[in-house]
């Protein structure tokens, strides 16, 4: 404090008549000062190559949308705004369109989310919450380890294991929910006996819970580490104000992790888009509009692009590289909407308390 | 009662107590009644599932009745407990039982995959010729004591190494920019890598083939594969990394700038050997990534038979994608041996993981106990180095410490 000597100096006396006068300085206009420094030849440098790689990877992302686009022109052109309404694909006969594969591909996305969403914030929660200290390590570190294991593996998985035990519960779904639309199966009433499990085999549905079993870990590991990230003093006042486990969960954790909820989630949708290998190994593919989850066969945009490139003609290769755009387009729409939505959450912000 | 005067006032004391045995309160642990609840809920539901099954409807299959009886299990214990407690402890209660039995249900869901694939994959493996062939001689006939994998072991290895020597600098080199040069240019690149860790690999295979393939008008071959892998591992290494950059302690980088280094010698002799085990964590997984990736290869790499050690010209065969090829097939032996592939491929996985978790498991700028000896020698000798100098500027008459020589 400046006017700690001047009091020293004054006498003192317990009753002043005029307050203490603080001492006046004068101020000099000031001059903001220039912080911008030189930057050295090598920083120079430095900064450039850096700049460079950075370009680079816009460079790459433009090429990839660029060259699907201009592989696919002639496609596109040839089907014009039918490519979007047409179910059919035979690019050489001139019938062919993304309808179909496209609803195919968003319904098995859509079902491995809802199927991955809940078992992976359950999994998250009962990891960072509920768990025996001793055994979170553990639980990470396997949780972890899943968002490495190759597709391929949960792809043999589903095909060998899955599949054919999966019938059962869609059988059993198909009987007493056929009353909602996308449970129905055609050809298929309730009363009808004999081997049916092949009217359930290579379905939405099944594809869709393979998918969602490799979209768990990846959507888990990221809402557990913002779940672990809840600020300590909110959780213990929670627990202060007399909350239950599940009352502080709900109260701070939940609302805390939300943007990392939303984002994993996004994630997750975005992986189970773009998933091939599992998908074509286990659908049969059909390509009409098949809202009916539980029915045996439909198809994605990417199992078409793996199962047909192979004997493609030119034009039908250019069809399938307007296939790819469309979902290059999806994905990345996807991936914007996680970006906005978890920039503008408070998730990872620490409290002010 | 007593008369002022007569006698002297006592004192009186209240008596005290007999000490209790203190027993420590049990804050937490498991009562009988909760046990009790637990237990007949499950009893209940699955009886009233059995009774469902066999008596009342005509329900068949195992997945469905397990999934019933959870139902019903859930609703009997918050029954239960209701007779004891309140509606928040009930409803923690509920939560508490869904949550543990989602987490053990992921557990096990996941655990089981791998043990699935190493028990389909197990007849294959024992046969040492599974190591040491390739399929040039052998049919989807020939018994598993003929044929191996070894091709596609080292094609996976070749290709995921090119790709890798093109993801890894060009990974680093985005991460280092997005944490050291702020702008609009920088968010962008950071917003493009989120999008990019999520795109669909048979896109990067797509673009590959459409470029390196039918440009080039060679076939396949292994380094375009390697180029396809590398788009997919480049997003994943470059934001694992940036995550890992961000986390070096800004008082490190500042005492760097403090003492006159420029950018580049921070970032260089700094930021970067201080979060050199992130950094680590952040490659293995990124290689973790493109060694499975199955879509890429399958459009770029060509499937052939034959061992090839030349990326640049001929088929390639890897792993992910002998797998996949081997159980389309007919028959038995062909799928084991595909889940053979799958196994090997799960075991260079595992190695990789182990690998990231020993190095990576410490935060940015934490030693091990041998790079803290490292360190502590290190400055011994350029305490000693400093010493030497004094001595002789002194002996050569002038004081003070000497310019650091370049």
């Amino acid at each position: 404090m400046v006017s700690d000597e001047s009091a020293e100096d004054r006498p003192i006396s317990l009753f002043p008549t005029q307050p203490p006068q603080t001492p006046q300085f004068e101020h000099e206009p000031q001059i903001p000062q220039k912080l911008t420094g030189r930057l050295s030849t090598s920083d120079y440098l430095f900064r450039g190559i850096a700049r460079g790689g950075g370009v680079l990877v816009l460079a790459l992302m433009v090429a990839v949308g660029a060259f699907l686009a201009y592989r696919g022109t002639q496609a596109l052109r040839r089907a014009g705004w039918s490519f979007l309404t047409t179910q059919d694909w035979d690019p050489d006969g001139g019938h062919f369109g993304i309808a179909a594969i496209l609803v195919g591909t968003i319904l098995i996305a859509l079902v491995a989310i809802v199927v991955a969403v809940p078992l992976a914030t359950g999994a998250a929660l009962y990891i960072s919450e509920y768990a025996p200290r001793r055994f979170q390590r553990g639980l990470i570190s396997l949780i972890d380890l899943m968002a490495a294991v190759p597709s391929i593996v949960f792809g043999l998985w589903g095909f060998f294991f899955l599949e054919w035990r999966m019938t059962s519960l869609s059988r059993w779904l198909n009987d007493w929910l056929f009353w909602i639309p996308i449970f129905k199966v055609d050809g298929v009433g309730r009363t009808e006996t004999g081997p049916l499990a092949t009217f359930y085999t290579s379905s939405t549905f099944i594809a869709g819970v393979v998918v969602a079993l490799m979209v768990v870990p990846i959507a888990c590991s990221i809402m557990r580490e913002a779940f672990s990230q809840a600020p300590a003093g909110e959780r213990e006042g929670a627990y202060a104000l007399g909350a239950t486990r599940w009352g502080m969960i709900s109260s701070v954790v939940l609302p805390f992790g939300r943007g990392a909820m939303i984002g994993g989630t996004m994630l997750g949708l975005g992986r189970a888009l773009g998933e091939t290998i599992a998908v074509s190994l286990i659908i049969s593919p059909v390509f009409i509009i098949q809202p009916h989850i539980l029915q045996n066969g439909t198809s994605s945009i990417s199992s078409t692009i793996a199962l047909h490139y192979a004997e493609a003609t030119p034009f039908g290769l250019s069809a399938l590289f307007a296939a790819g755009l469309a979902l290059f387009a999806l994905t990345l729409l996807v991936n914007f909407g996680a970006a906005v939505i978890v920039s503008r959450s408070r998730s990872g912000a620490v409290s002010e308390a | 009662m007593t008369t002022y005067g007569q006698t002297v006032p006592e004192t009186t004391v209240p008596p005290r107590p007999q000490p209790v045995p203190q027993q420590p309160r049990r804050l937490s642990g498991v009562r009988t009644q909760d046990v009790l609840a637990l237990v007949g809920a499950l009893a209940a539901a699955l009886c009233t599932t059995g009774l469902l099954w066999t008596q009342v409807a005509p329900f068949s299959g195992f997945i469905g009745y397990v999934v019933v009886t959870w139902f019903l299990f859930v609703l009997y214990y918050g029954v239960l407990v209701s007779f004891d407690h309140d509606r928040p402890t009930v409803r923690d209660r509920v939560v508490s039982v869904v949550v543990h039995s989602l987490g053990a249900l992921v557990v096990i869901a996941l655990g089981f995959v791998i043990v699935y694939t190493f028990s389909s994959g197990w007849p294959a493996l024992v046969h040492l010729n599974f190591y040491t062939q390739d399929l040039r001689v052998t049919g989807p006939l020939s018994p598993l004591s003929s044929g191996g994998i070894k091709h596609a072991v080292v094609g996976t290895l070749i290709e995921t190494g090119i790709a890798m020597g093109l993801a890894v600098p060009f990974g680093l080199l985005t991460a280092v920019y997005m944490n050291e040069v702020p702008g609009t240019l920088s968010r962008l690149v950071r917003t493009v890598i989120d999008a990019m860790t999520a795109l669909p690999d048979v896109l990067a295979g797509l673009f590959i083939y459409a470029t390196l393939i039918l440009i080039l008008r060679r076939g396949f071959f292994g380094f375009a594969a390697a180029c396809a892998l590398g788009i997919t591992a480049l997003p994943i290494v470059a934001r694992a990394s940036y995550v890992v950059l961000r986390l070096v302690p800004g008082g490190l980088t500042e005492a760097s700038y403090a003492l006159g280094s420029g950018q580049w010698r921070t970032v260089w002799h700094v930021t970067l050997p201080t979060a050199r085990s992130g950094l680590a964590t952040a490659v293995i997984l990124g290689t973790a990534r493109a060694i499975g990736e199955t879509a890429p290869v399958l459009l770029t790499a060509g499937v052939s038979e034959f061992l090839n050690w030349n990326p640049l010209s001929g088929p390639m065969m890897s792993l992910p994608l002998l797998a996949y090829i081997s159980v389309q097939s007919p028959e038995k032996t062909e799928i084991t041996r595909g889940f053979g592939a799958a196994c090997a491929l799960l075991i260079l996985v595992l190695l990789l993981f182990t690998a990231a978790r020993t190095i990576g498991g410490r935060g940015p700028g934490v030693l091990t106990p041998r790079q803290q000896r490292l360190r502590a020698l290190g400055s011994q000798r350029d305490l000693a180095r400093y010493e030497r100098m004094m001595l002789a500027r002194t002996a050569a008459g002038q004081t003070g410490y000497p310019e650091e020589e370049e």
